[in-house]
């Protein structure tokens, strides 16, 4: 039951003891006056605009998207406590990717009935497109974020898959490079597993799955929608510490089902794509005929072999709210193995008995649409007036399938400093799982999102959610 | 490098030096303009200014009449007319924005506060001249910036190539325009030669393309209507010449086709200009008229513009 | 029955095309009830027909051509020999279960009316699937005019139902939409249908709709003829709505001014080659 269970601060235990990763962190926070935190806080601010995001935040009606706010105090996580992380992301993505393996090919999951055969097909993330369309080296998502909440000292749970186009790695990257540069006294306390490797374990990653019928040095390129889409700043980010082109679709043709770029120098063949594009609006030709963003016959040539799409087409079935509740028995199924990492234990309203205790418990539970992200069109039950509580009945009864619930629950604090100082508020995680052909690669932290109101569970940026450093201790 | 990187960081090479020359078409027009007409004669400064700025018909589908107030915030701030000011420094940014990982981070700012400054002016608050001074001088500092920024912080590869080549074409076209416009008071035969008219009409010919101490340097002479032409010409010190624009447009073309291995049209036109202005002698070009000397030309420097275009920017 | 086909695309462009590329499902493929004697598809382009077989089992021919493109025409001739199955396609090509055809896409979505409508059917019709999909296919032209006016290829089923006319594409999506609201796995199937009065050229190829029924498995319903395909049925390619199955999708570069013709013949082959 939410408020009773009592909440896991990662610093402090509720008998006043500092965990030992926090103890140079907890002194050093005694010892800084508020008012110089809060100097460095607007300092890093100052830094977050001149290092890029400036250029995106600006004023024209085009470009709305805001800086989304720093804390300066760092989140810590030993070095035990990120190898059970690892080994858990690293279990959980090999299961996606055995999961979509099998979901556009044999379906063995479906057939052996463990995964309702609507659940996929009705899925709208589901691309029948992708039916027995043999993917290069059999891998999906070359690029996960897992969302990862901590309700106390051992638990962590995963709280949602994104297998389709991550976002927010970039935040991770600056948030370690601003932090180096404030505070370069916390890190020579500590020793912090560092994260800037991460896009040249993304370039491997991408190399390393390139189409057969490439040369042995692939040409590598990010897809972007263009510079109107949110994230235009984390792709020309990306792009450039990448050293890869920054491309549109309108940059790249296809001819004979080979991929090319228009360049200076006469057209230029690309093999992997990590494209920021959603599937939608990929090919003109397979999807939404109307879309002007994509590649013509970009399909055609992902079909034939000739180019590598990170992700893969269709990968959105395995992130889907509803999929996830079964994702332990995927786990299971695929690899034989216990789960390492938890999921929120999850009410399917689609089984009658479970909506039936969803309805009886509602004013204690969190619903979530199936098919919704970003925190919208959620009911947090103990937050909810007795009307929105009732008005969500309503949407249950009537698509019972569109609806999962689960408890409440006590999301772990971190020390974060707010008007009135520092404070705890709660946290989450999203560590970047990279799959390559030959290996996966995982950066030791992530990054930690934090909500800044008090008592606030949400910790999405587009509802005032801000972002912390996230650092792994050698222990 | 992505042809639409090369695409974009040629215009906004163009649109930087095109706002700049703007603000001297304006600044050379108010002088004439503020001159007693006994000085400056009864020519409508204002029109001919819309004309050298190469927007007459557009203009005149907006106003009936060319003033001061009407062609100022034409020229300076009207959304309706795709080569203001206003819309120059708004495709730069919009250039900028989608390339912002070939440009230097200085090139950035100068085109980004360049931007940000504009909102500041407002074309009623130009009716004074001390505001205007100060807007013209923004603006022709933004255009010193850039093209500083680029000179001191650019690789020296494609990119920077495709940028200078922007910026020459541009130029050229620029200066060509201005000889095209007032030809007629630089032809021997006009009305008033020698006359205090022409003097001044000669010398807001040389501010506008900041050329009237370069004048003095290179001739030691007063102002002599075919000096001038010769200057804007021929003359491959000046650097907004036409000479001096192809010159380093022949430079930056063969520096790509080096670096690519190939060249092209554009080499061969850009060659066959430059060649011509080489060989051209101002008493050839006057005896053969002005006039059409300096509409072929820019007739071929489109044309140039387009086969860059089609080589390398699609 | 044997079938002859002449189906030819032609594009002109006012201005030009720099590139055109296409992917076409013109290409039929063998059932019970259809035999491919004989298929040539063209195109007057310099360049190359990349076959591909999609998700759905059609055959698909990829090509791009460079410009500058001042025409184009892309050309089938076949010849067909048809059998009558009552409808029931066996022997094709089926790469998902019948489930997949529950799934709703923006093109066949039920609306309030469609809802209603398939339901009223439904309680008239009473129970069995085979005697619900006809009281469907009996009564969906009833309510409908033929017009090939208001609609066009991107018109959803919804639209094409509260205008109360169509052409057979948005015959086939109403249907698909009231069946599988119904819980009735359906299909949208292109191809083209030889008219018994004796017409031979027509405007663009046919469409129809296939339903899946317990026990007998596809089942074909022509909603515009108001008929179940016997032996005029020529069936090109099948998918959830018209964008999988559709003839030709493309995109061009430059090409202003597109103008479009296309010349379809349907006819019996002469008799004296039938076998019987």
């Amino acid at each position: 039951m939410a408020g009773t269970a009592p909440i896991f601060d990662e610093m402090t235990l509720a008998d006043g003891a500092v965990r030992p990763a926090y103890e140079t962190l907890a002194r050093w926070l005694k010892t800084i006056p508020t008012d110089l935190l809060a100097t460095r806080s607007r300092e890093a601010e100052a830094l977050f605009r001149r290092i890029g995001i400036t250029f995106a935040v600006y004023g024209d009606a085009a470009s709305t998207e805001r800086l989304i706010p720093f804390d300066v105090i760092p989140r810590i996580l030993t070095n035990d406590e990120w190898g059970r992380l690892s080994k858990g992301l690293t279990q959980r993505v090999k299961a996606i990717n055995a999961f979509l393996n099998d979901v556009y090919s044999k379906r063995e999951i479906l057939r052996a009935g463990l995964v309702p055969e609507d659940l996929v097909y009705r899925n709208p993330a589901f691309r029948p497109e992708m039916n027995q369309q043999p993917v290069p080296h059999g891998i999906y998502v070359m690029i996960a974020g897992i969302d990862i909440v901590r309700v106390d000292a051992d638990t962590f749970y995963v709280l949602e898959d994104n297998a389709r186009t991550p976002s927010g790695v970039s935040y991770m990257l600056e948030n370690r490079e601003v932090m180096i540069r404030l505070f370069p006294e916390l890190f020579s306390q500590h020793r912090v597993a560092p994260v800037e490797n991460y896009t040249d374990d993304l370039l491997a990653t991408m190399k390393s799955v390139a189409p057969r019928s490439a040369s042995s040095d692939p040409t590598c390129v990010l897809l972007t929608p263009g510079l109107f889409n949110s994230a235009y700043y984390e792709h020309t980010f990306l792009a450039d510490k990448l050293g890869v082109e920054l491309v549109e679709g309108r940059d790249l043709f296809v001819k004979a089902d080979i991929v090319y770029m228009r360049t200076t120098e006469g057209p230029k063949r690309v093999d992997v794509i990590y494209r920021r594009l959603d599937d939608d609006f990929l090919d003109p030709l397979a999807f939404r005929p109307d879309s002007a963003l994509g590649v013509p016959g970009i399909m055609s040539a992902y079909h034939a072999g000739n180019v590598t799409l990170a992700n893969a087409v269709g990968t959105g079935v395995s992130d889907d709210k509803a999929v996830y509740s079964y994702m332990p028995e995927i786990v299971k199924f695929y690899l034989g193995e216990e789960p390492i990492l938890k999921n929120v234990p999850t009410h399917r309203c689609r089984e009658p008995d479970e909506l039936k205790y969803v309805l009886e418990n509602l004013a204690d539970l969190v619903v979530k649409e199936v098919h919704g992200s970003g925190g919208y069109g959620m009911l947090i039950g103990p937050k909810a007036t007795k009307a929105e509580i009732e008005t969500f009945r309503d949407k249950l009864i009537k698509d019972p399938a569109g609806f999962i619930a689960q408890p409440t629950l006590a999301l772990s604090t971190c020390p974060t400093l707010v008007d009135e100082g520092v404070a705890p508020r709660h946290v989450d995680l999203r560590p970047y799982v990279l799959t390559g052909r030959d290996k996966v690669r995982i950066v030791p932290g992530g990054l930690t999102r934090v909500a800044l109101k008090e008592g606030s569970l949400v910790v999405n940026s587009s509802q005032g959610g801000g972002t912390k450093d996230t650092w792994v201790l050698d222990s | 490098m992505l042809s639409r990187t090369a695409d974009n960081l040629f215009w906004l090479a163009r649109y930087v030096e095109r706002a700049e020359y703007l603000a001297r078409i304006i600044e050379a027009s108010t002088r004439l303009a503020n001159l007693p007409s006994a000085y400056a004669g009864t020519s409508n400064e204002w029109e001919s200014a819309v004309a050298t700025a190469g927007c007459a018909n557009l203009f005149f589908q907006a106003h009936e009449k060319a003033t001061r107030e009407t062609v100022i915030d034409f020229l300076a701030f009207s959304p309706d007319n795709p080569s203001s000011i206003r819309s120059c420094f708004e495709t730069a940014r919009t250039n900028a924005r989608s390339v912002r990982t070939a440009l230097t981070g200085e090139m950035w700012d100068a085109i980004n506060s360049a931007w940000l400054e504009l909102s500041k002016y407002r074309a009623s608050g130009l009716n004074q001249d001390e505001h205007l001074t100060s807007f013209l001088s923004f603006v022709k500092e933004t255009g010193l910036r850039f093209d500083g920024s680029a000179y001191r912080t650019m690789l020296r590869s494609d990119g920077y190539w495709f940028s200078r080549l922007g910026v020459m074409i541009e130029r050229a076209d620029n200066t060509a325009r201005i000889l095209d416009v007032k030809y007629h008071v630089l032809l021997p035969d006009a009305e008033h030669v020698g006359g205090s008219l022409d003097y001044f009409q000669w010398s807001a010919i040389l501010r506008a393309v900041s050329a009237l101490t370069a004048y003095h340097w290179v001739y030691k002479e007063s102002l002599k209507p075919w000096l001038v032409a010769d200057l804007l010409i021929l003359n491959d010190q000046m650097p907004r010449s036409l000479a001096a624009c192809y010159e380093s447009i022949v430079r930056n073309l063969d520096s790509l086709s080096l670096a690519y291995g190939r060249q092209g049209p554009a080499q061969r036109s850009a060659r066959a200009i430059r060649t011509r202005l080489e060989n051209a002698r101002i008493d050839d070009i006057f005896q053969s008229g002005l006039h059409e000397f300096v509409s072929d030309f820019i007739g071929e420097n489109n044309r140039l513009g387009a086969a860059i275009t089609q080589q390398y920017l699609t | 029955m044997r079938i002859r086909i002449a189906h030819e695309t032609l594009y002109t462009y006012a201005v030009p095309a720099n590139a055109v590329i296409q992917t076409l499902r013109l290409t039929p493929r063998n059932f019970s009830g259809q035999h491919v004697a004989n298929w040539r598809l063209d195109v007057d382009q310099d360049c190359r027909l990349d076959a591909h077989e999609d998700a759905f089992g059609n055959i698909t021919h990829t090509f791009s051509a460079s410009g500058p493109i001042q025409s184009m025409t892309i050309r089938v001739d076949g010849l067909i020999e048809t059998s009558d199955t009552a409808g029931v396609v066996r022997g094709a090509i089926e790469r998902f279960p019948p489930g997949l055809y529950l799934r709703e896409t923006d093109l066949t979505k039920a609306d309030a009316e469609i809802r209603a409508y398939a339901e009223a059917r439904r309680a008239k019709a009473g129970n069995g699937t085979l005697s619900i999909l006809h009281a469907l296919l009996d009564d969906l032209p009833a309510g409908m005019a033929y017009d090939k006016d208001p609609t066009h290829a991107s018109t959803t089923a919804t639209e094409a139902f509260a205008l109360k006319s169509g052409v057979c594409q948005d015959f086939a999506h109403i249907f698909i939409a009231a069946a599988r609201h119904l819980g009735i796995p359906a299909r949208y199937v292109g191809g083209y249908f030889l008219h018994a009065d004796g017409t031979i050229d027509q405007e663009a190829g046919h469409a129809w709709a296939e339903a899946y029924v317990e026990d007998l498995g596809w089942v074909g319903f022509d909603p515009a003829n108001a008929i179940c395909p016997a032996e005029q049925h020529i069936r090109i390619a099948c998918g959830l709505d018209y964008l999988n199955a559709a003839p030709v999708r493309g995109s061009r570069h430059g090409g202003d001014g597109e103008f479009l013709t296309v010349k379809v013949r349907v006819d019996q082959a002469a008799r004296q080659v039938q076998v019987q």
